[in-house]
């Protein structure tokens, strides 16, 4: 018996570790049936993952509820970290939200398995022009010549600074003339030992800081044809070692103090003078007391090439949900110019649909937002591939080691190349 | 007196004997299957068919969504080969043979303790039970601020009397022994329970002897409490072991953060299992490393159990 309870524990264990086992996607049964035909009350989930944008995204919801009655939203908030994770095994259980968000990172992976529904039919049927979005995301969300999104809003990267600790230690705020050599100029003389001030914080993030700085020196993540990695090259590598000097110069708190304080947490608290960060960041800072007033943005600082990375998010529709109708309906509003403005005038995030980002920028005017539509112009695509995750997770591991100096800038990047290219070939 | 006492409750405490099997009568077995029925359909159903696909979906590769193909041993020939598993490995023992003993050990002492007869002696055990009822996250969440290395109580503590605070989550060296005193602080209450329990088991009559006997309490707690709890340690030991071979939770939420340098240090095999399931979506691979944790606990388990002859005391 006692033998036959520890199996039973044993099991138990892999029982629960194994809980995503189910093989085959389930099928999608009555996809026909629509509620709006009928007249009966239909409940779409709207699935996303930044709490930031939950009062923009309610007020959306409200206001497509009351122009068709019979159709609720139920938005479900699930934090970025564990949101793919969710989604993935919904995905394989078949049980996908009816719309969700979707980034660059993941559509291919998610287009290429056909848990998607390609929106080319009601787009044309409808008449909505893709030509009222920004090329580039209209191209991100296209996979093997379907469009399986509508852009939803774009993000860019700028240089948040704190006003006082530029004051206090007197130095020219960042404008459109700073280069690499003027940040590190600042970042040294803003940099405060004693008081337990650094001038920036150069945590190893890809999107905030290091894609932009790869870009600048004319350098790639991966190929145009998304079968090689570019890690190996000194363009790249030189992207990445302006981050490691700041560190190794003492400019910036260590990459193990950033891991256990947020680097973003540090500049809301006083602690660092720069962050490069994105423009979803700009609402956050405009509710803190702290940052409302005393910190502002700027342009990236240039490099060789004047350029950053560009990134946006889509609305997607589940293959299998039992009401595309009625959630192409709820997309189609989400892309429509009267939600890019409730989105733009909550301050939630850039949107993608042209001529609504002034908006924008004057929803926080105590903050120079211009800058982030200004550089959309030259930037560059978020880097993917087919399955992104696989080497994402590669890059992570070796970034963490080169920025804590346990492999130097060159040899992660090297090996990283290597083992990123083997997982490409195999796509 | 205290002595004839003995055998009388020996006599009660043991059970009638049973009546041997093979004098059932056919319907008591049909009725004895179809009264556990429910439950054995349940454990067949989440416990072990889960545990047979897993063993099946340890040789596929997974292409997205749950669509594989048969690679055969492939994902084990990668895993044996891979030297985080090694790394994993390495970290989980450490973990296992530092958390367990010095859980077990606490907790008796602090059972021990609590089962005297002191003044608020609920308040306390409720206080010794509290992180158990405690969200996993909300503990690891409440840790990472004490262990904070620039602006944590602990660190600003050690500071006040001139010792200068290691960087306890996010150095290598250190982060998995950080990790493991929360975890033992974390399971005390739960098995200080348990021992309770136990100690309540055994007849007061026994002190009472030992005590005329001239005993003092060292001697006591050593030739009368622990043989007779030995049980209760048994039944400890075997469900934290299995619970330290898996830990994942506290590791995840206090270590698994983008950039961690100590990320790599602390990583253990259910930890492993989870990065290639569920971050990279390698679910074959991640299945192979849930056998090799099901062999090494089932072989651990299967050598606790030929051991408990020479340790455990029933009666």
């Amino acid at each position: 018996m006692k033998k036959l309870v520890s199996l039973a524990m044993a099991a138990l264990l892999v029982a629960v570790a194994g809980c995503s086992g189910g093989g085959q996607s389930a099928t999608p049964s009555d996809g026909q049936k629509s509620g709006a035909a009928t007249g009966e009350k239909v409940t779409l989930t709207y699935a996303l993952w930044d709490k930031n944008q939950m009062p923009a995204m309610e007020e959306i919801a409200k206001k497509f509820h009351e122009a068709n009655p019979n159709v609720d939203i139920k938005i479900e908030l699930t934090p970025n970290k564990q949101y793919w994770t969710k989604m993935e095994a919904a995905a394989t259980g078949g049980t996908l939200p009816d719309v969700f968000w979707i980034n660059g990172p993941r559509i291919i992976k998610y287009a290429a398995n056909d848990v998607l529904l390609p929106l080319d039919e009601q787009i044309k049927a409808d008449g909505v022009d893709l030509g009222n979005y920004p090329k580039a995301l209209v191209d991100l969300y296209t996979y093997d010549g379907k469009t399986f999104a509508l852009p939803k809003d774009f993000d860019t990267i700028g240089l948040w600074y704190n006003k006082k600790l530029f004051d206090d230690a007197k130095v020219p705020y960042p404008d459109e003339t700073w280069d690499w050599n003027k940040l590190k100029e600042a970042a040294k003389k803003l940099t405060d030992e004693k008081k337990g001030i650094w001038g920036i914080a150069a945590a190893p993030y890809g999107q905030d800081n290091y894609y932009n700085t790869i870009f600048q020196a004319g350098g790639s993540v991966i190929s145009e044809d998304r079968k090689s990695s570019g890690f190996d090259k000194p363009e790249t590598i030189e992207g990445l070692k302006l981050w490691v000097d700041m560190i190794n110069d003492k400019v910036s708190p260590s990459a193990a103090q950033m891991s256990e304080t947020e680097s973003t947490q540090l500049f809301e608290s006083g602690k660092v003078a720069m962050v490069y960060s994105g423009s979803w960041m700009a609402s956050a800072f405009n509710g803190n007391e702290y940052t409302k007033d005393k910190v502002d943005v700027a342009y990236l600082p240039k490099g060789k090439e004047n350029t950053s990375v560009i990134h946006g998010l889509g609305n997607v529709i589940a293959a299998n949900t039992k009401h595309p109708k009625e959630a192409w309906e709820f997309v189609k509003y989400l892309g429509s110019k009267e939600a890019a403005e409730i989105q733009a005038s909550k301050g939630a995030a850039i949107p993608a649909f042209n001529g609504t980002q002034d908006t924008w920028v004057k929803s926080m005017p105590n903050f120079n937002l211009k800058i982030f539509i200004d550089q959309a112009a030259n930037a560059k695509a978020y880097p993917i591939s087919k399955d992104t995750a696989k080497w994402a997770k590669l890059e992570t591991d070796y970034m963490t080691k080169a920025w804590a100096g346990q492999m130097s800038v060159e040899d992660a990047a090297k090996e990283l190349a290597q083992k990123m290219n083997e997982l490409l070939a195999q796509e | 007196m205290s002595s004839q006492l003995q055998p009388e409750v020996h006599a009660a405490a043991r059970p009638k004997p049973a009546k041997p099997l093979n004098r059932m009568k056919r319907s008591d077995w049909l009725w004895a299957y179809l009264m556990i029925a429910p439950t054995l359909l349940g454990l067949g159903l989440f416990y072990i068919w889960p545990v047979v696909q897993t063993i099946y979906l340890s040789f596929t590769k997974w292409g997205g969504f749950g669509k594989y193909k048969w690679t055969g041993v492939d994902n084990y020939v990668l895993l044996f080969q891979d030297p985080n598993l090694w790394i994993a490995l390495k970290n989980t023992l450490i973990y296992t043979v530092l958390a367990v003993p010095a859980s077990i050990a606490i907790s008796i002492l602090i059972a021990v303790l609590l089962n005297q007869k002191i003044k608020g002696i609920s308040f306390y055990r409720t206080l010794y039970f509290l992180p158990v009822v405690t969200m996993a996250a909300a503990v690891a969440m409440v840790w990472r601020w004490l262990y904070n290395a620039d602006y944590g109580l602990i660190n600003y503590l050690l500071g006040t009397v001139g010792i200068q605070g290691p960087r306890w989550i996010s150095d290598p060296d250190i982060a998995l022994y950080a990790v493991i005193i929360v975890a033992v602080w974390s399971s005390i209450g739960y098995n200080m329970v348990i021992f309770l329990a136990g100690l309540q088991g055994i007849p007061r009559s026994y002190y009472e002897a030992a005590e005329i006997d001239g005993a003092g309490p060292v001697r006591m707690f050593f030739t009368i409490t622990l043989p007779l709890l030995t049980p209760s340690i048994f039944f400890v030991s075997i469900t934290s072991l299995i619970g330290a071979f898996q830990v994942f939770d506290l590791i995840y939420l206090m270590i698994g953060k983008l950039g961690n340098p100590a990320a790599e240090s602390t990583q253990t095999v259910a930890y492993l299992f989870f990065t290639n399931g569920f971050e990279s979506g390698n679910g074959g691979y991640a299945a192979a490393v849930a056998v090799v944790l099901l062999v090494l606990i089932l072989i651990v388990t299967a050598i606790q159990m030929k051991m408990q002859k020479k340790w455990v005391h029933y009666d």
